[in-house]
């Protein structure tokens, strides 16, 4: 009795633990071949930050000068002949060569540094500091994370919603005046976000001094959360308006001519011919099929945004991971430079995993073939 | 067969009045290229933006004349009151002469002048000249503005001379030496005819002593001038070239490698494949601006440098990926199989069998990346990495945000190499978007 449900239901158990097993086989080797891309792409950037090596000459002569420097300076050594104070100087020298370990081969340290990259033990900035005072590049990037994260997650959510809601809606009418319009206006995506930040701050920064022209908060920050809340949205307002004028025409244009190009489909047509209401046929004959493609493009362009946020960050003077390079490049402080190319090549590495996931998760193919492409 | 499908693609161009309006852009930019290119040479161009003495005679930060004109305004343009046009009174004595230069000129302009400067030549003098200045107003005031010993060539800032300053009242002498005495409030412009008269006296009989006065304008020229005196126009003509250059080369060099190594990895396959997808992958990890943003800190900032690396990075870019997809059925086509049958060696067969047959595809989206790598080149110079000798555009906009140029009201410093940059973007996107409808036969309809 107790046993008879069992045949009915176990096919559908192992086809279901089935997909997991391939799912988690996918992924794991997704995971591994992720991991190598990193690593490749980590190795490459320590190899170009150090010049090839040729960085390590530099900074012998900056460590020779730096000892020679100490070494006059202090009092204690004054009345040592010149011979005794090479000597010390020497010594010094050799001492910090030691440490910094300069004289082993570049090939030997770089594979050093890529351990230490990887692991995320990025180092000690030679210069800036973070807003508490630590020292540690991982510290300092962390720290700007947040802005970066607020800034783009905001732009770029409102951005895909909104275009595919709008490309849906226009490719029903398509023709339309409205619709003409929008593929007129799609060139205008050519200029980047930062090109339209530097208008919409002479407009409403300046013109009609209605917003702040750069910035998170306002200095000094309010106390209450509420009065934080609104001066952030204040802030946020404008770069997120840049970023959606850039993007938002030639994103509603493409979405569109896809949702077109899938609505001629043969199986739409049928289902049509049927009489199933549109929104029906919508959702379950043109959406559920380009679901995959729709997410692929999203998180492409999550790729995308993540190095352009340099630039907009620096018009904005948003306190986020593109600034914090560009004054890195000012203060040209290397360990900070190579730990956000690190940090940078990580976020688009997890973006890409993420697609990966989303990808064999969506479509079918992967899991009954466990990957096997 | 190829030439037909081309020619009927190009005809089809001129019903769609965007790729009219983008070409018509696109040919006005190469033009104004061309144009600069041959009237301002290369080297001189670099020499002049320099800057320096070049520019001594052009204003700080004045505004294009057009504008000022538009707006209704009658701000004053640069002027030189030169002394070969003036009647120089010349008296001999015992070991040298007595000279009294007027440097007379009539001024009503709307405003004052931005800065005022007298420039002095005395070459061939065994002892310095000396001259002693007087300001002569329409209505009969002198005032006294010193004397000074000349060495060859002099500058006299008269604008930075701050005891005239206080004698005039507190206003700077650029404002206080054109003034209505009888307004208090506002200072306003005294119109009528001014004399700046040189009394020098001379210690030879022969050399010559010429003077020049120069009154800066608040406005000047098509595009104004910057913080350094230099004159915009310059720039922003140079800057065309420069961008157009860049942007072409950049998206040739990465189509054309990409599109390459696309279909020597489709026709190959195996391991050759294997390692183009690889590559691409770990290419995409690497995030390009961070690393063009190392080079132009850590080596150099050269324009021709930074174009390397962006083709070196573009070539295994995300666009491998979609190449191959339409590579990969053109592979298995009937004809490839034919060439194959008459001998056609592995290169004859990728460079003129297979990427000859997705070359149509592939214009409209060379078309539209153009204006990307111009974009590219403006954001670099924006963080500050532009040339170091070439103007561009984004060299432009970098200067202006470092002297603040929308705080301190110059907009125009900010909006014309912007108007360029997107006139250059709008011109090659509108193109490609029509180039895109007419070669894609997928869209045609829609």
């Amino acid at each position: 009795m107790s046993q008879s449900p069992a045949p009915i239901q176990r096919p559908a158990r192992r086809g279901w633990l089935r997909d997991l097993r391939r799912l988690l086989l996918y992924t794991a080797k997704r995971l591994l071949a992720l991991f190598v891309t990193v690593l490749v792409g980590v190795y490459l950037t320590i190899v170009i930050a150090n010049m090839g090596g040729q960085v390590d000459e530099l900074r012998r002569v900056q460590i020779r000068s730096e000892a020679a420097e100490a070494v006059r300076a202090d009092p204690a050594f004054q009345d040592l002949s010149s011979e005794e104070r090479h000597e010390l100087i020497e010594r010094q020298v050799a001492l910090e060569v030691e440490r910094l370990r300069l004289d082993e081969p570049f090939m030997v340290r770089s594979v050093d540094y890529l351990q230490q990259a990887m692991r995320l033990d990025l180092g000690r900035a030679e210069q800036m500091h973070s807003d508490r005072g630590s020292r540690a590049v991982y510290d300092i990037i962390v720290e700007r994370l947040p802005a970066t994260v607020l800034l783009f997650g905001t732009a770029n959510l409102l951005v895909f919603f909104t275009s595919v809601l709008v490309a849906l809606f226009l490719s029903r009418r398509y023709g339309s005046a409205l619709d003409r319009s929008v593929v007129a206006l799609a060139p205008t995506s050519a200029a980047p976000g930062w090109f339209y930040g530097i208008f919409l701050i002479l407009l409403f920064a300046f013109v009609v001094p209605w917003l702040p022209a750069g910035g998170m908060v306002a200095v000094p920050p309010p106390e209450s959360n509420w009065a934080y809340a609104g001066s952030l949205v204040r802030h946020l307002l404008l770069p997120v308006a840049a970023m959606f004028l850039s993007q938002i025409f030639i994103s509603i244009y493409s979405w569109r001519t896809f949702f077109l190009i899938h609505a001629s489909e043969d199986y739409v047509e049928m289902a049509r011919a049927k009489g199933l209401p549109s929104r029906l046929i919508e959702r379950r004959y043109i959406l559920r099929p380009t679901l995959s493609p729709i997410i692929t493009s999203f998180l492409l362009m999550l790729i995308g945004l993540w190095s352009g946020a340099i630039i907009l960050e620096q018009v904005f003077n948003w306190p986020g991971l593109g600034s914090l390079l560009f004054q890195a490049i000012g203060h040209r402080d290397t360990p900070v430079i190579i730990g956000s190319v690190v940090i940078f090549a990580y976020l688009l590495a997890v973006t890409v995993f993420l697609l990966d996931i989303l990808y064999a998760l969506l479509d079918p193919r992967v899991r009954i073939e466990g990957g096997q492409r | 067969m190829m030439g037909g499908r081309w020619r009927e693609g190009l005809g089809e161009l001129r019903r769609y009045p965007s790729a009219l309006v983008g070409m018509a852009i696109i040919a006005a930019l190469v033009g104004l290229s061309l144009y600069t290119v041959i009237a301002i040479p290369y080297s001189e161009a670099l020499a002049q933006w320099r800057g320096g003495e070049v520019w001594q005679r052009h204003p700080v930060n004045a505004g294009p004349v057009w504008l000022d004109r538009l707006t209704g305004g009658e701000a004053p343009r640069t002027r030189t009151v030169s002394s070969e046009a003036a009647e120089v009174e010349s008296r001999a004595f015992e070991g040298g002469r007595r000279l009294r230069i007027p440097l007379a000129f009539d001024f009503d302009a709307g405003g004052f002048p931005s800065e005022m400067n007298l420039f002095l030549r005395a070459e061939g003098h065994d002892q310095r000249p000396f001259v002693r200045l007087v300001w002569q107003t329409p209505d009969g005031r002198e005032i006294a503005l010193g004397g000074h010993r000349l060495g060859e060539r002099e500058r006299i800032a008269l604008s930075q001379d701050r005891a005239l300053e206080r004698r005039l009242g507190g206003l700077v002498p650029h404002i206080g030496l054109l003034a209505d005495p009888r307004r208090e409030e506002e200072p306003q412009v005294l119109p009528g005819r001014y004399t700046l008269l040189l009394d020098a006296v001379v210690f030879d009989a022969e050399a010559s002593l010429t003077a020049d006065l120069v009154l800066y304008g608040q406005v000047h020229g098509l595009a104004g001038t910057d913080h350094q005196r230099r004159d915009l126009s310059l720039a922003l003509m140079w800057g065309t070239p420069v961008a157009l250059a860049f942007g072409l080369l950049a998206a040739v060099g990465t189509t054309i490698t990409t599109l390459v190594i696309a279909a020597v990895g489709v026709w190959y396959r195996g391991w050759v494949d294997a390692a183009i997808q690889r590559l691409t992958e770990v290419n995409m990890i690497l995030p390009m601006l961070p690393i063009l943003v190392m080079v132009g800190t850590l080596y150099s900032t050269s324009i021709w440098l930074m174009l390397g690396v962006v083709v070196v990075l573009g070539i295994f870019s995300a666009g491998i990926k979609m190449y191959r997809a339409m590579l990969l059925p053109i592979r298995e086509a009937p004809y490839i199989e034919a060439a194959q049958a008459y001998g056609a060696g592995n290169g004859r067969i990728v460079l003129r069998y297979l990427i000859p047959r997705i070359l149509p595809v592939l214009i409209p989206t060379f078309v539209t990346l153009i204006p990307t790598f111009v974009f590219l080149e403006a954001s670099l110079a924006v963080l500050g990495l532009g040339d170091p000798l070439l103007p561009t555009w984004g060299k432009v906009l970098n200067d202006a945000q470092q002297q603040s140029a929308l705080y301190n009201g110059y907009y125009y410093w900010v909006v014309s190499p912007a108007v360029l940059l997107m006139l250059t973007g709008l011109g090659f996107a509108m193109l490609g978007f029509a180039l895109d409808r007419v070669f894609n036969p997928r869209l045609r309809s829609l």
